[in-house]
């Protein structure tokens, strides 16, 4: 971090912006200074308007009042490309990329290199590799389609997009939510160069260690308001998380123990049974027991094959080897509906994307899982329905205002947690949950750990999968690891396991070791 | 709090994650996957070649294949402006009352005595201005594409009758000599004027799609219309002018067909928005946008043609198994671009 004496002139000013989306005010006389050379970290929980802060200075979203000056004079922000043309270069939370056109078409579309004959082909590829370069993929062929791509790989392509005009403004909206330890610092050490040149930018993520690591001052938002700012390098941890969250930082510390204490609680009789399950080319035969009461956390790197086991298992995808046994008896789930019918819900690890029908109110939603259970010759009254929400109501902490918004045009949070609701309210005996905590923020994920923590203590088997490995070993019974596409052992939770003996576990393997070689 | 998994490291480790072999591999790949059902059309056409020169006489003589091109010119023209539609993921079915409309207003004007050199870019310019006001529809007034193009199919097919109810011949001496001029190549290949003029539609958009900012923009569209916006592109702008494109193709194309047919009739080119249709489809761009090519639009017309000239030299069989044909054909190509999505995701 290069010292900086005195500030320069912010780039780009935004002062008392106030949005309403349906009547609800979003944003409330939001203040906000970009300067040049400096990584301005936006915070905040699920729906405190980070994302609409970010709308707003893109024109993207209508600003109700407020003032947006660049370079000191006012602008009317009014599309993206004429935010690009003043040099704010911006990496939405959304999939903002073209999924038919090639990797280079994406990060050069409306920038290639023209010539008197119009796209000179060869130097925009070539300008695309560069970019794409610099944040480590000299492995992407720049003519493959961009669909073919790995969700991590898409994300780094959103952001070659944005960095390859050297923007005076880059604002990063949650860059990091799908990349692992090495792609995120390599893309934070980005992020740190271009600072270092002069840019200035703005970056929202829910990783409060990438945003200390990266970030030279903090504003926190909550509830459409800013509630604090601070240089960086003098503000705490706890109390960062207690504004935000604005409770008590002990919260954080109950869930901890309530948890600990239910690891000595005897697991119950195996419900869910793999058999040497496995599908060519995704994962090698495994076998994975699943106990009521009990959670069972997979973990492994992404690529590992802990999706895949957890698709297998839940009617996702059909297995082609190997053997499913639940309560005893030999099952074959053709679909995600037959495997509910044995009330096996899974939540998919892009739930936002294929779970949530946004023109549903939030109402609807929950009670989608359930009424498809039931046939649509049986419907859910309006009086069992209310009952059904106000149960997740509470345990999730929604919002009753929420209830009949289109869920769509809900938080990716809360969207989160209406997707849970709908899980459970299905009563699921075996919930299998991928990913359901990524990019969310803290107190929505103590929200969803303390729900998955109940669920276990009632019965039902809860599979966790998480690349938060301290949540997976906060959470968890028992600890499944793979890698590789195969299950490399077992770990039974207790006081000597931590995150350092899963990481240990998987560098110790050397693929030799076959999925016997229990821990 | 926040301990992600930790990365393998090794390129090997990320090499898998992103989905492929070897650089080798996912070249072939890649090849195969983007120009399939172009392939997939060319070997159709090849196809029927080779049955059609086995089971005729002459059938396989460059005479046919340059009729071809002379018969269908007005019709790869229609398909040319129907990619730039299907591409952005919308629908025109007002090309072929364009078409009628234009041939009629310019056999019409030319009657009353007008110069070609007037009449020619006016008649282009009635199909522009139609293109404009359904892109006007289709984007100010959100209307769906297919019925702001409906709507303008039943406006531009009444202006013909408005126009002239029955059948002008032409006489104009500029524009006779115009559509009589042709040329042979290697002596034998006979191309005549509409041919060039649809060639040279063929390129030009060609260039525009693939070099042209507003070309990229209408991929970028057919891949996802809020994803073009978030990425900062004109997408007003382009839904616009490619209906605009269409508009001014089907003028186009009608006066390539007042030039086949020596004349204009309000009756002309019904139904023929769909045969443009079935060429594009049937040439592999997808119906929802975002993935096709114009050259293989141009194949889909030529195989939609040599099953007109199949059933021609069979002799015996009554027209209409044309469309039976072309319908199992269409069907047979939206499985296979189904069969691709699907596997693909």
């Amino acid at each position: 971090m290069a010292p900086r004496t005195a500030p320069a002139d912010p780039v780009v000013e935004m002062y008392g912006i106030t949005v309403e989306r349906s009547g609800t005010r979003v944003l409330d006389d939001v203040d906000l200074l970009l300067r040049p050379g400096e990584v301005h970290a936006l915070m905040g929980e699920n729906g405190a308007g980070k994302s609409t802060l970010i709308g707003a200075l893109t024109g993207t979203v209508p600003i109700l009042a407020g003032d947006v000056l660049v370079d000191g004079a006012p602008r009317t922000p009014e599309s993206v490309a004429r935010s690009r043309a003043e040099g704010i270069a911006t990496v939405f939370q959304e999939s903002h990329l073209s999924p038919h056109l090639t990797v280079a078409e994406n990060v050069m579309i409306g920038h290639e290199v023209r010539r008197w004959f119009g796209i000179d082909w060869s130097s925009t590829r070539e300008r695309a590799s560069a970019a794409l370069a610099a944040l480590g993929l000299e492995d992407v062929d720049p003519r493959a389609p961009l669909e073919d791509l790995s969700p991590a790989t898409k994300q780094l392509v959103a952001v070659a997009r944005a960095i390859v005009l050297e923007p005076r403004v880059l604002v990063l909206d949650e860059p990091t939510s799908s990349l692992d330890a090495a792609e995120a610092s390599r893309l934070l050490g980005v992020v740190r160069r271009l600072r270092d040149q002069g840019a200035a930018v703005l970056f929202v993520s829910h990783f409060l260690e990438q945003v200390f690591e990266v970030s030279d001052r903090l504003t926190v938002l909550r509830g459409g308001r800013v509630v604090a700012e601070y240089r960086t390098a003098e503000v705490e941890r706890a109390e960062l998380i207690s504004k935000m969250i604005g409770e008590d930082i002990d919260a954080l510390q109950a869930l901890h123990s309530e948890r600990l204490s239910h690891h000595y609680a005897q697991p119950g009789e195996v419900t869910l049974r793999a058999a040497s399950l496995g599908r060519r080319g995704v994962l090698e035969p495994t076998d994975v027991e699943l106990s009521r009461g009990e959670v069972v956390g997979f973990a492994g790197l992404r690529g590992s094959g802990r999706t895949e086991l957890a698709r297998l298992m839940s009617g996702v995808e059909r297995p082609d080897r190997g053997e499913l046994w639940f309560d005893g008896a030999r099952v074959q789930l053709r679909s995600p509906g037959a495997a509910l019918r044995y009330r096996i819900a899974m939540s998919s690890e892009n739930l936002r994307d294929d779970g949530i029908v946004a023109g549903l109110t939030v109402r609807q939603n929950i009670v989608l899982a359930l009424q498809a259970l039931r046939g649509w010759t049986r419907p859910l009254s309006r009086g069992e329905q209310d009952a059904i929400v106000d149960t997740y109501l509470d345990a999730l902490r929604l919002s009753p205002d929420d209830l009949d918004r289109p869920a769509g045009e809900l938080s990716g949070g809360t969207q989160q947690k209406v997707l849970l609701a709908r899980l459970l309210a299905t009563r699921p005996h075996v919930l299998i949950l991928d990913e359901p905590t990524r990019g969310i923020d803290i107190a929505a994920k103590l929200d969803i750990q303390r729900r998955v923590a109940r669920l276990a203590g009632e019965g039902v088997a809860v599979v966790f999968i998480s690349s938060e490995l301290e949540e997976v070993v906060r959470l968890s019974d028992r600890i499944v690891v793979l890698k590789d596409r195969e299950k490399i052992g077992e770990l039974s939770n207790g006081p000597g396991v931590t995150v350092d003996t899963i990481v240990e576990m998987i560098a110790a393997d050397t693929g030799e070791a076959g999925p016997d070689a229990e821990g | 709090m926040t301990t992600t998994v930790p990365d393998g490291g090794t390129t090997q480790g990320a090499r898998a994650r992103r989905g492929g072999g070897g650089p080798a591999t996912r070249r072939a790949l890649r090849l195969d996957r983007r120009y399939l059902p172009v392939v997939g059309t060319f070997v159709v056409l090849a196809l029927i070649l080779v049955v059609g020169g086995m089971r005729y006489d002459n059938f396989l003589s460059v005479g046919v294949l340059a009729n071809l091109f002379i018969n269908n010119s007005f019709l790869i023209v229609l398909a040319v402006g129907m990619t730039f539609v299907i591409l952005t993921g919308g629908i025109d079915l007002s090309v072929g009352a364009v078409l009628a409309l234009s041939a009629v207003t310019a056999a019409y004007l030319l009657n009353a005595g007008m110069p070609a050199g007037v009449v020619i870019p006016l008649v282009v310019l009635v199909g522009s201005v139609i293109g404009l006001l359904v892109g006007a529809m289709v984007h100010v007034f959100e209307i769906q594409p297919f019925i702001a193009t409906l709507a303008a199919m039943f406006f531009a097919r009444g202006l013909c009758f408005l126009v002239a109810p029955e059948s002008i011949p032409i006489s104009e001496e500029t524009f006779v000599a115009l559509a009589g001029w042709d040329t042979w190549i290697g002596g034998q290949w006979r191309i005549t004027s509409s041919v060039v003029i649809a060639l040279v539609v063929v390129a030009v958009a060609f260039y525009l799609l693939h070099y042209t900012q507003f070309g990229r923009t209408v991929y970028a569209i057919g891949g996802g219309e809020q994803s073009a916006r978030l990425m900062g592109l004109p997408v007003a702008r382009t839904k616009v002018l490619v209906y605009v494109v269409s508009g001014t193709c089907a003028g186009i194309g009608g006066l390539l067909f007042a030039m086949y047919s020596r004349s204009g009739y309000s009756l002309t080119g019904v139904a023929m928005e769909l045969d443009a249709i079935a060429a594009v489809v049937i040439g592999g761009t997808l119906l929802t946008g975002g993935t096709g090519f114009v050259l293989g639009s141009v194949l889909g017309v030529l195989v939609l043609g040599l099953i007109q000239t199949v059933i021609t030299f069979e002799g015996t069989l009554s027209s209409w198994w044309t469309k039976i044909v072309i319908g199992g054909l269409l069907l047979v190509f939206v499985i296979l671009q189904r069969v691709l999505t699907v596997r693909r995701t």
